[in-house]
């Protein structure tokens, strides 16, 4: 248990650092979420409908950025190896590298959801439904995203690659959550769709450290 | 705690090519072997065969009456110059994290560095370490949590005269409190030992 609690530390203030951290992915997430006005017209009207929707697609693309290194350079350090080597199951060391990964970027990317939100227009009353999507959220897109970093290990422009396997895994929770956000919006029952969106990240925490372990080993051998 | 390594009629091939076949050997408590053979003819491969890292083609690595699963989980170093040290963490911190991932505590992590005259270099970044440096802050692992058998690839190549000297007298420490070494080496190590030569 001690070990873990280091490790979860660990990866947490390596996630902070990696590929620019959290503040790369929040600028990259304000950067998108700029464009849409830009290319789609200021009217408020337009742009109010589409708010939810669009922040929650950004937030995807944006969680995307930093997961290329999770696995990698781990991999090719040696570090993987003494991970390995190590009486914790892998899939136990996996699930808290993606835990890691989910505070030090996750979180701070769902902080920043509601403000992009708002600032394309959302009702502010939605804001707290957006945090708590973008939280869950976050969480599918780390372990998801575990898998297909894991997955594409050893492989060259790994994160291109862990892009493409994992974009199909979001459809899910993209529909979910943003269905959750526009029934909200329409002043319908949203319940629903928060439910599912939850009921996958669970999901992928149980299923995702399974993957991510079984292909970390065939990297290795 | 290991007591025994066994390899039995081993063969390994990696990416298509077979890198030897009939490898067998036997090491007690308190002995340690030299691994040597040419560069490719597969040193580093057994060493990672050995801790589980790679499967072998042919043959058996036992571990005594340890199971193989709790012998890599927890009954093995396995030290290589892919050390998995992060170069923005400070020595400190990395030594602090590995030694607790390896089982071991925060008084047996500071009796290390001071075993290995690392605490000046605590507070520098892991990037300002020379090669000697980061390699006795490696080594630090294997005074921090004690741990039966020690796979070593190159353990002595970044290290000075004296280091060499020093890690000598470890090695020797280790095996008389019934601890066995694996090396893979070009040099001889300044202990005796068995030895165990891979053909190119």
């Amino acid at each position: 248990m001690n070990r873990l609690v280091a490790l979860l530390a660990r990866e947490t203030a390596l996630a902070w650092g990696r590929g620019g951290g959290p503040m790369v992915a929040v600028a990259f997430y304000a950067g998108v979420a700029t464009f849409l006005p830009l290319a789609i017209g200021p009217e408020p009207t337009r742009l109010a409908a589409i708010a939810p929707g669009a922040a929650w697609v950004a937030l995807a693309l944006a969680s995307l950025l930093s997961l290329e290194r999770l696995f990698e350079r781990d991999y090719e350090d040696g570090a993987l190896d003494q991970l390995v080597l190590s009486p914790a199951p892998l899939e136990l060391t996996c699930l808290i590298k993606c835990l890691g990964q989910w505070m030090a970027n996750g979180a701070p990317l769902a902080l920043a959801a509601p403000v992009a939100a708002i600032g394309l227009g959302a009702d502010p009353a939605s804001a707290p439904l957006t945090l708590a999507c973008a939280l869950l959220g976050g969480l599918a897109f780390a372990f998801l995203g575990g898998i297909g970093a894991a997955l594409s290990l050893g492989a060259r422009r790994g994160g291109l690659l862990t892009a493409v396997i994992v974009l199909p895994l979001f459809v899910p929770p993209i529909i979910f959550g943003g269905g959750a956000l526009d029934a909200f919006a329409a002043g319908l029952p949203w319940t629903g769709g928060f439910a599912l969106l939850g009921a996958y990240a669970l999901a992928t925490v149980a299923v995702g450290p399974i993957a991510m372990a079984a292909a970390c080993r065939n990297a290795l051998s | 705690m290991i007591r025994t390594l066994t390899i039995e009629d081993a063969a390994l091939r990696r990416g298509g090519r077979l890198l030897f076949e009939g490898v067998s050997l036997t090491l007690q408590a308190g002995q340690a072997c030299a691994l040597t053979g040419p560069n490719g003819s597969g040193k580093t491969s057994l060493l990672r065969a050995v801790a589980g890292l790679v499967r072998l083609e042919g043959g058996a690595i036992g571990f005594g009456d340890v199971d193989p699963h709790d012998a890599r989980g927890g009954g093995l170093h396995f030290v290589t110059h892919a050390d998995g040290l992060k170069p923005a963490r400070t020595a400190a911190e990395e030594l602090a994290f590995w030694s607790r991932w390896c089982g071991g505590s925060e008084a047996t992590a500071q009796a290390a560095a001071e075993a290995l005259e690392l605490v000046p270099l605590l507070r520098l970044e892991v990037r300002r370490l020379s090669a000697g440096q980061r390699r006795r802050l490696t080594m630090a692992r294997l005074l921090a949590a004690p741990r039966g058998l020690w796979l070593l690839d190159e353990p002595l190549s970044p290290l000075d005269a004296r280091w060499r000297e020093t890690f000598g007298s470890l090695m020797r420490r280790h095996l008389a409190e019934g601890g066995l070494i694996l090396a893979a080496v070009h040099d001889p190590l300044p202990i005796p030992t068995l030895s165990l030569e891979l053909p190119a």
